[in-house]
C-alpha cells in the first residue's frame, strides 16, 4: 500500500546533519537518542535471547544433561533480567517512543533533551554492570530476587545484579518524567487532549507507572543489599524479618512493570489498526481511557502473584477480585479494536500482520490472566509452565509483537527507507509460528504439572514431547527476530527512499519529511482536525492535512 | 516562532516557543522527581510502619536510645534553612543580589550544621555498638512502661537498620542538594539570576524543601516513640 512520491534528491535530516561519533554520543536529538537505544536494546535482546535458547536447549530432554541445575538456575535468571529490565522496559517507549512522542504532539524535542540522553547513559552503564555481572558468575535467584535466598543462602552477585537494575531504573524514571512532562507542556496549538494520538495517551499511562512504580523497587534493592552486606533481618525470619514484606515491596512495582511493557504495544496497535483499516479508531476516548485505567487498577493487583506465599485468605480474595478488574479496560481496547476494524477496508501489509498477531496472542494471555486470578486454579498451577506461558504470551506475544510492529510502520520515518514487504509478511508469519510452537505447549505442560525453573524432568519423561515442540518453536522463533534485524540494516542502504508518508496515514509525525529534521517540522504546526480522520482523507474531501505555518 | 528569535533571551532553550512554557516545564519537572522521591522513600516508610507496629515495645527501646534533643534541634536547623530558601527566592525575585547571595551561604551553612550534628549522632551510635551488624549489641534495654520486660535485639536490631538507612538516604539527599546550592550560588554570584529569571533557584528550593519534609516526618516516627522521660 506504499505510496507517494519519492523525494528527488538528498535532503538535510537528523541523519546527515552531523557526521561522527561525537555527533551521537553528545547528541540531545530525541530522535538520535531514540537509535542509540534501538541499537542498544536489540543488543540485550538477542543476549536474553541466547540464554532462552540455551533454556530451551536444556530442557529438549528431560535430563540435566546439557548443563548442571546451578548453572540453569543462572540462564533462567540472566535471561529474566536481561530481557525484563534491558530489553522490555524500556522496548518501546525509549525507542518509538522517544522518537514519536515530540513528533506526534508537534513538538522540537522532548522537554528535558539532556536528561533524555542522560538517561541512555544510566541505561548503558546499567547494562554494561549487567554484563559484567554475568560474565562474571551471574546470579541464580531468578530475576524476582526473593528473600530470604537472594539476602542470606545465595553465593552469587546479587548486589551488582541489584544495582544494575537500580541504575537501569533510574533511566527508566527519567524517560516516563520527560514523556509526561512533554506531553501536558508542549503540545503544538490546537493538539488538545482528544485529539491526542492513542500512541500518546499509552505513553502517558506508561510514564505514570514508570514514575510511581519503579522507585519503590528501587529502594527495595537497597533494602536487599544492606541485608545482605549487613544481616540486617529486615527480610529475614530468623531474624524477626517479613520475607512476604519484600515479595509485596517487590510485585508493587514489578505487576504494574507489566503494564510499562504492553501499554506502549497497545498504542502502537491502536495506530496501526487505525491505519490500515482505513477508519477511525472506534470509541477513542474508551480506548483512550482505558490505558489509564490499566495504570491505576495495575497499581492494585500486586499480591495476586503471592497468593501461595502464606498471605490472609481475605486479602487473597480481595486481589483477585481487583485482578479481575484490570480485564475490563484490556477488554475494552480489544473490542474497540475489532469493531474499528469492522466494515474496514483492511490492508495485510507487515505491520497490520503484527497487529492481528498482537490481538490474538494478547487475547489468549489476557485470558488465561483470568485463570490465574481465579484464587482455585492459581493454586494448581502456581510455579508451572502454565504461568511462563501466560506472561509471556503478554510479553512476547503481546508487547514484542507490538514493538516489532511499529518498528515496521514508522521504520521509512526513522530511516527514510522502505523495508522489503515480501520478507516482512515472511518474517511476521515466521513469528507468529514459532511463537506458538514455543509457548502453547506450555500452557499444557504447566497445566499437566510440569513445574518452572527445574533443570531436570525425567521423573516424567512423558513430558519431553511437549518440550520438544516448544524447543523446535524457540529455534523458528529466533529465525523471525533475526530476519527483520538482517532487511532493516539492508533496506538502510539498499532499500527504496520512502516517501514523506508511505502510508498516507493520519499523524503528525507523517506530515513531515522522512527522516526528519533536527527540529521535526520546518514551521510550528497547528492541529485543526481530530486523530485518525482517515475517512476525510481517503475520501479526497480533504487533502492529507498539511501542516500550516 | 518569529516573535522568539526577535527577543530572544539566552536562558531560552531552542525547543521551547515561550519563557513561560520552558519555566512551566521545569518546575512540572521537577513535582514529577518529587513524586518519585515520595515513592522511594514511600517504600521505606511503609517498611517501618509495618515492622513499628508488629514490635512495638522495641522499637520503643530502641528509640529512646537515639537523641531527640540534637533530633529536634536538626529539625530546627532545616525550618530555618527552607526559610532561607525561601528569601533567596524572594530575593532573586526584588533584584537583591546581595541579599540573595547571602540567603543561599546561610541556607548551605544550615545545611552543614544538620549534616554535623547527624554525625555526632552517629558516632554515639558507633560508640554504644547500635549499628547493625557483627558488633550490634542491644541486650537488657528495658521497654518503656513496661519494666521488667526486655526489648528483643533482633527486633530493635530492624529499627537501627530502618533508621540509618532512612536517615542516611535523608542524609545523602542533603548532600546532593549542597551541591546543587554550591551551584546555584556560583550563578547567582555570576549575575544569571533576574526578576524575570531564577527557575534554577526555584527548582532547587523545591527540592529543598522536599528534603526538609522527609526530615519532619522521619524525626517523629524514628525519634518520639512513646517517649516518658
Amino acid at each position: 500500500m506504499a505510496t507517494g512520491n519519492i523525494p528527488p534528491v538528498e535532503r538535510e535530516d537528523y541523519l546527515n546533519k552531523h557526521y561522527g561519533v561525537g555527533s551521537w554520543l553528545f547528541t540531545t536529538d530525541h530522535k538520535r537518542i531514540a537509535l542509540l537505544y534501538l541499537i542498544s536494546i536489540t543488543f540485550f535482546f538477542f543476549i536474553g535471547g541466547f540464554f532462552a535458547l540455551l533454556i530451551r536447549l536444556e530442557l529438549l530432554t528431560p535430563a540435566s544433561d546439557l548443563v548442571q541445575a546451578d548453572t540453569y538456575n543462572k540462564f533462567f535468571t540472566q535471561h529474566g533480567m536481561v530481557m525484563v529490565f534491558f530489553f522490555l522496559i524500556p522496548s518501546i517507549p525509549a525507542t518509538l517512543g522517544n522518537f514519536l512522542v515530540p513528533m506526534m504532539i508537534g513538538a522540537k524535542d522532548l522537554a528535558f533533551p539532556k536528561i533524555n540522553l542522560l538517561s541512555w547513559y544510566l541505561y548503558i552503564i546499567g547494562g554494561i554492570m549487567m554484563l559484567h555481572c554475568m560474565v562474571t558468575g551471574g546470579v541464580d535467584t531468578g530475576w524476582t530476587f526473593y528473600t530470604p535466598f537472594s539476602t542470606a543462602f545465595t553465593n552469587t552477585k546479587i548486589v551488582e545484579a541489584g544495582l544494575a537494575i537500580f541504575i537501569a531504573g533510574f533511566s527508566s524514571i527519567l524517560t516516563g518524567l520527560n514523556f509526561v512532562v512533554t506531553i501536558h507542556r508542549m503540545r503544538a496549538p490546537g493538539m488538545t487532549w482528544t485529539r491526542l494520538p492513542l500512541f500518546i495517551w499509552a505513553h502517558y499511562a506508561t510514564s505514570i507507572i514508570q514514575i510511581l512504580g519503579t522507585p519503590v523497587v528501587a529502594i527495595t534493592i537497597v533494602l536487599v543489599a544492606a541485608e545482605r552486606a549487613l544481616h540486617l533481618g529486615i527480610f529475614d525470619p530468623k531474624l524477626g524479618g517479613d520475607p512476604l514484606l519484600f515479595q509485596h515491596l517487590f510485585w508493587f512495582y514489578s505487576h504494574p512493570a507489566v503494564y510499562i511493557m504492553i501499554l506502549p504495544s497497545m498504542g502502537v496497535v491502536s495506530e496501526i489498526i487505525s491505519c490500515f483499516s482505513r477508519k477511525r479508531i472506534f470509541g477513542y476516548s474508551f480506548v483512550a481511557l482505558s490505558s489509564i485505567s490499566i495504570a491505576v487498577f495495575g497499581f492494585l493487583v500486586w499480591a495476586h502473584h503471592m497468593f501461595v506465599a502464606g498471605m490472609s485468605v481475605y486479602a487473597a480474595l480481595i486481589f483477585s477480585l481487583l485482578s479481575y478488574s484490570v480485564a475490563v479496560p484490556s477488554a475494552v481496547k480489544v473490542f474497540n479494536w475489532t469493531a474499528t476494524l469492522y466494515k474496514g477496508s483492511i490492508h495485510y501489509d507487515a505491520p497490520m500482520l503484527y497487529a492481528f498477531g498482537f490481538l490474538g496472542l494478547f487475547t489468549i494471555g489476557g485470558l488465561t490472566g483470568l485463570f490465574l486470578a481465579a484464587l482455585g486454579i492459581d493454586v494448581h498451577v502456581t510455579d508451572t509452565y502454565f504461568v511462563v506461558a501466560h506472561f509471556h504470551y503478554i510479553m512476547v506475544g503481546g508487547a514484542l509483537m507490538g514493538y516489532l510492529g511499529g518498528m515496521h510502520f514508522w521504520w521509512p520515518k526513522i530511516s527514510g527507507r522502505l523495508y522489503p514487504e515480501g520478507w516482512a509478511r515472511l518474517a511476521a508469519l515466521i513469528v507468529f509460528i514459532g511463537f506458538n510452537l514455543t509457548f502453547f505447549p506450555q500452557f499444557i505442560l504447566g497445566y499437566l504439572g510440569m513445574p518452572r525453573r527445574y533443570a531436570d524432568y525425567s521423573h516424567m519423561p512423558e513430558f519431553q514431547i511437549l518440550n520438544v515442540f516448544s524447543t523446535a518453536g524457540a529455534t523458528v522463533l529466533g529465525v523471525g527476530y533475526l530476519l527483520p534485524m538482517v532487511y532493516f540494516l539492508w533496506s538502510m542502504r539498499y532499500g527504496k527512499p520512502a516517501s514523506d508518508n508511505p502510508w498516507n496515514a493520519a499523524g503528525l509525525e507523517w506530515q513531515t519529511q522522512s527522516p526528519p529534521t533536527t527540529f521535526n517540522f520546518p514551521e510550528e504546526p497547528v492541529v485543526t482536525w481530530e486523530a485518525y480522520n482517515y475517512d476525510e482523507i481517503d475520501k479526497g474531501q480533504k487533502e492529507v492535512p498539511q501542516v500550516v505555518g | 516562532m518569529a516573535a522568539h528569535t526577535e527577543s530572544h533571551n539566552p536562558a531560552l532553550l531552542h525547543h521551547f516557543a515561550t519563557e513561560e512554557q520552558q519555566r512551566n516545564s521545569a518546575s512540572f519537572g521537577m513535582w514529577i522527581f518529587l513524586a518519585t522521591e515520595v515513592m522511594f522513600f514511600g517504600g521505606l516508610f511503609c517498611a517501618y510502619l509495618i515492622y513499628r507496629r508488629w514490635y512495638f515495645g522495641d522499637f520503643a527501646a530502641a528509640s529512646t536510645s537515639i537523641n531527640a534533643k540534637l533530633g529536634g534541634a536538626n529539625t530546627a536547623v532545616l525550618i530555618c534553612s527552607s526559610l532561607t530558601v525561601v528569601l533567596a527566592i524572594w530575593a532573586a525575585q526584588t533584584s537583591r543580589r546581595a541579599l540573595m547571595i547571602g540567603m543561599l551561604i546561610l541556607t548551605m551553612l544550615f545545611g552543614l550544621t544538620f549534616l554535623g550534628i547527624k554525625g555526632i549522632e552517629y558516632a554515639d551510635k558507633f560508640h554504644e555498638h547500635h549499628v547493625p551488624g557483627p558488633s550490634f549489641s542491644f541486650d537488657h534495654e528495658e521497654i518503656p512502661g513496661n519494666p521488667g520486660h526486655y526489648a528483643n535485639p533482633h527486633h530493635a536490631q530492624i529499627f537501627f537498620a530502618l533508621y540509618f538507612i532512612m536517615t542516611g538516604l535523608h542524609a545523602l539527599h542533603m548532600v546532593i542538594g549542597l551541591g546543587i546550592f554550591t551551584w546555584l550560588l556560583w550563578a547567582a554570584w555570576k549575575g544569571r539570576f533576574t526578576p524575570e529569571y531564577h527557575t534554577p533557584l526555584e527548582i532547587g528550593g523545591l527540592y529543598w524543601h522536599f528534603v526538609d519534609i522527609v526530615w519532619i516526618y522521619l524525626f517523629p516516627l524514628l525519634y518520639l516513640i512513646d517517649r516518658h522521660t
